[in-house]
């Protein structure tokens, strides 16, 4: 088991023929990664990387009928691309793209929640469960199969965290980028829930950071709902306050979102929070006895 | 981005809401000149990117021409919150009956636009949160329709408006939030909201900040932008597509990816030491890119080592160790460098990089700690 995408997982790649998407394609299909079909408007009948290209979602949807499809299209055009594959009946959406308009992501949330498809991200690394399936652009080999689900509002931090886990010889049941936007479609709330109900997950990581209160409302999660060992990491202790630290969401306004609360929100739920990257893997070590 | 309230105040003034317009003035001559022109009481308000510029002294009434132009060149001269005010905003002093508060802003938590209103207008709207959160009322847009009609007139009733003022200050409200969502704001904000005593509403100051993810579908708004409000380094920054906030301490940081850049800057203090900057090269960073972000670091004077730490997933190793070797040629490094790469090609990276007589460490924890000890002029050879 593993929460998410898996063995079965039949991915669809939109925007498969521009740079990202090509590229990252390519690196999926390399880890073993079932790329069914991409998208491009325009180039149908083309291949890429012996993958299929479509004009439309719906187009791939019927000839390869995708259970979840990745979106590597630019701003301007990625809440369209959501909402694509949210019509053409596409359970699960993971889109990568940084940089889209945050009231778009406003309606495109309320959307795709009303069609009871699932969105994760934007502007995350996307998702894998080790030796199964990698739906994103994290480097497959600082992964292993193991017990340790992981959710993340990070990319590379994500990969440090995992790559210590990997180093001490603790394997992930499947890693999840949220995504660092203010409006993201996937909550650490619902990835813990999934991580508790998954039997291959004994222990849980939570990476967070600065801006809004997700991890303060995944600890009340924590706290009522799960009984799985978690550790955390919360990142910019040391962040300004006002200033938008790299991702759109990292920001401490108004005086919430600092790291100070977040910490102590977890540590009041139990939930022992790391000083620094590595130490994940030792008090995960710790947790899982 | 932020923009400045004269400029908030041209943006609402267009989507109908009452303002209290002034003239934007860069001397204190021309303050004296809008004073008279006012021919009444005006109100001079530094015109700055940083909240609290009222208690910092950087608005004054003056009863006249005179009296402008001494207070003028006394906010003109000023720093607030190191922030130097180049620029004043005169307007006419406003009989006020009442201050109320309005505001429309993202709610993270329930993924809406929510508009706030409070009777306890013109001060610390944050304060009041804290202090007295049933002072402030609130009604949430919905994403797709937007704020109904009786939302705004319910916000009306629960600040306990007069019957009559009901209805005006709906509409308002409404002018509000359809000018937040136009222009694709993240905040705003009208604080004071006031009540004149001929019993009309006039909004006295005007705060909009915009979404950064929106500027490409808003090129107007580009012309709002103040390169002098800005630091320096993080306009070039911004130019060359790197994340970068400038900070106070002594140690440079360089890294990929915003998360692990906070996590970075965090084990620099963890150690003691204290980062110089927040900088993210970004994605899939190139040799440019990597050398303009070292070169950045280093122009700041307060730097006394850099600390790089690449995790490629995307960037790979070998790219990273080409644009340091590239940026090192181009670029006077006086202070140590410390350097952690892990990655993809981290083999070939860490190589090129021995062979130009550079030290590579394995750990961030280590590069923490080495840089530390640079900074405060120790030895960083293991």
């Amino acid at each position: 088991m593993s929460v998410l995408v898996n063995r079965e997982t039949r991915l669809l790649v939109q925007g498969i023929t521009g740079r990202e998407g090509s590229f990252h394609t390519a690196q999926m299909l390399e880890y073993g990664t079932n790329v069914v079909a991409g998208v491009t408007p325009g180039a149908a009948g083309r291949e890429a990387h012996g993958v299929p290209v479509f004009n439309t979602v719906t187009d791939a949807v019927a000839a390869t009928r995708p259970n979840v499809s990745i979106i590597y299209v630019p701003a301007p055009f990625a809440p369209d691309a959501i909402y694509e594959a949210v019509d053409a009946g596409i359970p699960l959406v993971v889109c990568i793209t940084e940089g889209i308009p945050t009231l778009e992501m406003v309606r495109v949330y309320q959307y795709v929640k009303s069609r009871g498809c699932r969105l994760i991200g934007p502007n995350c690394p996307g998702l894998i469960t080790p030796g199964q399936a990698k739906v994103g652009i994290m480097p497959g080999y600082i992964h292993q199969p193991g017990p340790v689900g992981v959710v993340s509002r990070s990319g590379t931090l994500t990969y440090e965290v995992v790559w210590a886990l990997t180093q001490a010889g603790i394997g992930q049941s499947t890693a999840v980028g949220i995504g660092g936007d203010p409006i993201i479609g996937t909550s650490f709330i619902d990835v813990l829930a999934m991580f508790q109900e998954d039997p291959e997950t004994e222990a849980i990581v939570l990476i967070g950071e600065i801006g809004g209160t997700d991890e303060e409302a995944a600890a009340g999660y924590i706290r009522e709902h799960v009984t799985k060992p978690v550790v955390g990491f919360i990142a910019g202790r040391t962040a300004p306050p006002g200033k938008r630290m790299g991702h759109a969401g990292a920001i401490i306004s108004g005086g919430q979102g600092t790291a100070a609360e977040k910490i102590a929100a977890l540590e009041a739920a139990g939930v022992p929070v790391a000083e620094r990257p590595a130490q994940v893997a030792e008090l995960i070590r710790k947790a899982l006895g | 981005m932020n923009i400045h309230e004269y400029q908030a105040a041209e943006i609402f003034s267009r989507y109908g809401i009452p303002v209290n317009r002034g003239i934007v003035c860069a001397s204190p001559e021309e303050a004296r000149a809008a004073a008279q022109e006012f021919g009444s009481r005006v109100v001079i308000k530094a015109q700055v990117h940083v909240g609290g510029r009222g208690k910092a002294g950087g608005i004054r009434l003056a009863a006249g021409p005179d009296e402008a132009e001494v207070a003028a060149r006394q906010i003109l001269g000023m720093t607030i919150r190191g922030v130097p005010v180049h620029r004043v905003l005169v307007a006419p002093a406003i009989d006020i009956a009442r201050e109320y508060y309005l505001g429309v802003v993202l709610d993270r938590a329930s993924r809406r636009v929510v508009v706030m209103a409070s009777a306890a207008g013109g001060i610390d709207i944050e304060e009041v949160a804290r202090e007295t959160p049933e002072k402030i009322v609130r009604e949430y847009a919905d994403p797709l329709l937007g704020l109904h009609d009786y939302q705004a007139r319910r916000l009306g009733f629960a600040l306990g408006l007069e019957q009559d003022l009901v209805r005006p200050f709906a509409k308002l409200a409404r002018q509000l939030f359809t000018a937040y969502m136009a222009v694709d704001a993240s905040l705003a904000e009208i604080n004071p909201l006031a009540l004149t005593t001929d019993r009309s509403w006039l909004a006295l100051d005007s705060k909009i900040v915009l979404d950064d993810n929106a500027l490409f579908r808003h090129p107007e708004h580009e012309a709002l932008r103040d390169p002098q409000a800005e630091d320096p380094l993080e306009q070039e920054a911004r130019a060359a597509g790197i994340s970068f906030v400038k900070l106070d301490g002594t140690i440079g940081c360089v890294v990929n990816g915003a998360g692990l850049s906070m996590a970075t800057m965090d084990a620099v203090r963890l150690y003691g030491g204290t980062p110089a900057n927040f900088l993210d090269v970004g994605g899939g960073a190139s040799s440019q890119q990597v050398a303009t972000a070292l070169r950045l670091v280093l122009s700041d004077p307060n730097v006394k080592a850099v600390l790089i730490n690449i995790f490629g997933g995307i960037t790979r190793g070998d790219v990273v160790a080409e644009g340091l070797l590239e940026a090192l040629k181009t670029v006077d490094v006086r202070v140590p460098l410390v350097i952690r790469l892990v990655g993809t090609r981290q083999e070939e990276g860490r190589h090129m990089l021995a062979e130009a007589g550079l030290t590579v460490v394995d750990t961030m924890e280590e590069a923490a700690q080495r840089a530390v000890q640079a900074a405060e002029g120790r030895e960083t050879r293991a």
